[in-house]
């Protein structure tokens, strides 16, 4: 029953995945390029940002052309209107890494004030809840999506951490400022990637049970 | 090739077969016409037989054929008319209306001999009418039934059961659907089959034989009891009890070229009406 | 739109000799509201429309068991006026019936039959119906014309005309716009939402979308149960039974 509609589907989800995959990486690279002050894979995840906008226009797209031709109702409609939702999150997300990347090029080859532990700690926190989270969303495991969706407290909690022991350092140091300050958006970003991260997993708690939680 | 041939040779054989019809009916015209037609002229149509039917004309028969078709269609048509109503739109499809309808296809079936006997046992022995108009007319009224009843069912069954539904859907009752919006389109159906049907029976003799016709009556009925002259009858006996039967053979043959005359303008009524009353549907 | 029950159906059974079309349905429909029935053919939706005006009488080892309630009264019971309960509960069918009668003669059949004589009366219930059915435009000058020579889609609405001009309270139509073109289907949808104003109406439609387009509640019927019974919203974007999810996205067999 409704072959075409369920390829279309089928097809629609694996492009999702294709273009998490991609947002995964360019987390991944910014904070690869900050630990090692690489303005080459720096740049590349700038540029790497046009490919997910590209992205989301097709995505969004293909779910306004499924839901005019195919009607779908039930399930089929929340599924591809949280696809639509999701992608936009992703979008943002990978506009996120980009500004990470942003700050890492600002930062340059100057040393860094501090070991970074707190950042790559955050930074792993938040790639596995969004891995994780594309995993809910294609075995539809409400459990996990909620499971993550409560993580988010810890990735707030790191930022804030962050964020005072910068303040301290900026104080002890005004010429620390400059860089201080970047650090603190470079945190401030990741945290906004895991409120969005959030956004999918209510969106897929959504998706299965039509119930609007918020987390 | 002998697939073409048998196909011709079908073909020829239903030809023919039509052939075969149209010649035996223009026969049958061409006999009947040649052979009465100068018997007819205005005193034969308007007078009174004379002389032991040897002169003068078959007045008091066409009159009388024509008072006993009347009542033939008075008792025929309306009991046809609600026994048809009855069993289209009322009955159940039991086993009673299962009953009703062999009994209309067996009396369809009855010769008409035997409804003249009918007719002498029951109307003019038991209820005591004598032999009249009144005995004769009910008999053929009853013979004439099944074609009636047949024809009106028909015209009922042509009427589309969704204006029934919608009538109903309307807060109608059934006999207000009925006489509002199934007769008025089923009427002209049942007209001409039962005038058809009607035709048939001006021309039959056995049924009236023992009911009420009479070879020579000195005046014309003056009431539903009297006995009366038909044109069937007349022609009957003058064909085979005259006591002069070849003096009389001219006007035997005018009598049946006026009995087939008259029914063929009774159908022709029905048709004209039937013309009439599709037109009507056509232009709506 | 208020929440009043205008029909209450209990434990409804509905049988065709030994076959039973209608399996222990019940439901409420509420007053001035518009309730879809949907689901596969031979479902018993068209059953149980026919339940609610009685008309499932004319057919034939048709039997029916427990309570329809309009108004509080049950229509089953006995001593009903059948006639006045089809006055006020009106029908409309799938095929367009006139009958072969003028425009004008098809609206005032009804209010004549029910006893109105007087012209200007009956002239008035005409000219209303007509409006109310958005036809009114369309045949004013011409209402002594046959009401056959209709198009399909005025035919429709010259149907809800007469089935409106017996002033009912209840509207039944049985797949009203499933014989017309799309265009004629979305002016009978747009003058059903009007007409919901009104009147309660209950329609049975397999065609979901419309449904979804115009219902306030829909109830989901399979092989003469109901599955589901809810707000149409809910129906459409969570119901709550598996069938009824297989039905409206189309992946039943």
């Amino acid at each position: 029953m409704r072959k075409n509609f369920n390829e279309e589907l089928k097809k629609l989800k694996n492009e999702m995945l294709k273009m998490s995959s991609i947002v995964e990486e360019s987390i991944y690279d910014s904070v690869e390029a900050l630990k090692n002050q690489d303005l080459n894979l720096a740049e590349k995840v700038r540029e790497k940002d046009d490919r997910i906008d590209e992205f989301e226009k097709k995505l969004e797209e293909k779910c306004i052309q499924l839901i005019a031709l195919q009607q779908p109702v039930a399930r089929d409609l929340r599924t591809i209107i949280v696809i639509s939702k999701v992608v936009t999150d992703l979008e943002r997300i990978g506009d996120h890494a980009s500004n990470i990347a942003l700050m890492v090029e600002n930062i340059g080859q100057k040393k860094l004030i501090k070991p970074l532990i707190d950042v790559p700690r955050m930074t792993e926190i938040v790639n596995r809840r969004l891995r994780d989270s594309l995993k809910a969303f294609v075995e539809v495991d409400v459990d996990l999506a909620q499971k993550i969706a409560l993580e988010d407290d810890e990735v707030d909690k790191l930022d804030e951490q962050i964020l005072r022991e910068l303040l301290t350092f900026m104080m002890e140091d005004p010429s620390t400022i400059g860089q201080a300050m970047y650090l603190i958006f470079i945190s401030r970003f990741l945290e906004r990637i895991g409120d969005h991260t959030t956004n999918i997993c209510e969106r897929i708690i959504y998706m299965d049970t039509g119930q609007r939680d918020e987390y | 090739m002998s697939r073409k041939y048998k196909q011709f040779f079908g073909f020829m054989a239903l030809r023919l077969a039509g052939l075969i019809v149209l010649f035996v009916l223009f026969y049958i015209i061409y006999d009947i016409v040649s052979k009465g037609l100068s018997s007819i002229n205005w005193e034969f149509i308007s007078q009174p037989p004379r002389r032991g039917m040897t002169e003068g004309g078959i007045y008091p028969a066409i009159v009388g054929t024509f008072y006993v078709t009347v009542i033939t269609a008075l008792v025929s048509v309306p009991l046809g008319m609600f026994g048809a109503i009855y069993l289209n739109e009322y009955a159940k499809k039991g086993r009673l209306s299962r009953l009703i309808r062999m009994a209309i296809r067996n009396l369809a079936g009855v010769p008409s001999i035997v409804f003249g006997l009918f007719g002498v046992a029951l109307f003019v022995q038991w209820f005591n009418f004598g032999p009249s108009l009144i005995s004769a007319g009910f008999t053929l009224g009853l013979m004439t039934l099944p074609v009636t009843i047949t024809a009106s069912e028909e015209a009922l069954k042509t009427v589309p059961d969704a204006y029934r539904k919608g009538s109903l859907a309307l807060g109608a009752t059934r006999w207000e659907t009925i006489k509002t919006n199934v007769l008025p389109l089923a009427i002209p159906g049942m007209m001409t089959g039962s005038i058809l049907g009607l035709a048939r029976a001006a021309g039959e003799t056995a049924p009236i034989l023992f009911t009420g016709a009479a070879f020579f009556l000195p005046h014309l009925p003056d009431s539903p009891f009297s006995q009366f002259m038909a044109l069937p009858y007349h022609l009957y006996i003058l064909a085979t009890q005259h006591h002069n039967i070849s003096v009389v053979r001219p006007i035997a043959y005018a009598t049946a070229l006026v009995l087939i005359v008259l029914v063929l303008l009774i159908n022709l009524t029905a048709i004209i009406l039937r013309i009439k009353y599709r037109k009507k549907f056509e232009n709506k | 739109m208020n929440n009043k029950t205008k029909v209450k159906v209990e434990n409804l059974n509905c049988f065709y000799d030994d076959f039973q079309a209608l399996k222990d349905i019940n439901m409420e429909i509420k007053s001035k509201e518009i309730t879809a029935l949907i689901g596969p053919s031979g479902c018993g939706k068209s059953t149980f429309l026919r339940c609610l005006n009685r008309m499932n009488d004319l057919i034939e080892g048709a039997r029916i068991e427990g309570i329809v309630c309009i108004d509080d009264y049950d229509i089953y019971q006995n001593g009903t006026d059948v006639v006045s309960l089809r006055k006020k509960v009106g029908m409309v069918f799938q095929q367009p019936n006139p009958f072969p009668k003028s425009i004008y003669d098809n609206i005032a059949y009804g209010p004549r039959i029910h006893g109105i004589k007087d012209r200007s009366r009956l002239n008035e219930i005409v000219e209303k119906s007509l409006k109310n059915s958005a036809l009114w435009e369309e045949v004013k000058d011409r209402l002594d014309t046959s009401a056959l020579d209709l198009s399909g889609g005025q035919q429709q609405r010259l149907c809800i005309a007469r089935a409106l001009a017996v002033e009912p309270d209840i509207l039944l139509m049985d797949e009203p716009a499933s014989a017309l073109d799309p265009v004629a289907t979305s002016r009978i949808e747009d003058l059903m939402k009007d007409l919901a104003e009104n009147y309660t109406i209950v329609i049975v439609t397999h065609n979901m979308q419309q449904a979804a387009r115009i219902s306030d509640r829909t109830g989901f019927f399979l092989m003469g149960e109901l599955i589901e019974f809810d707000r149409t919203e809910t129906i459409f974007e969570k119901p709550a039974q598996q069938k009824t999810e297989d039905y409206i996205t189309g992946r039943f067999g």
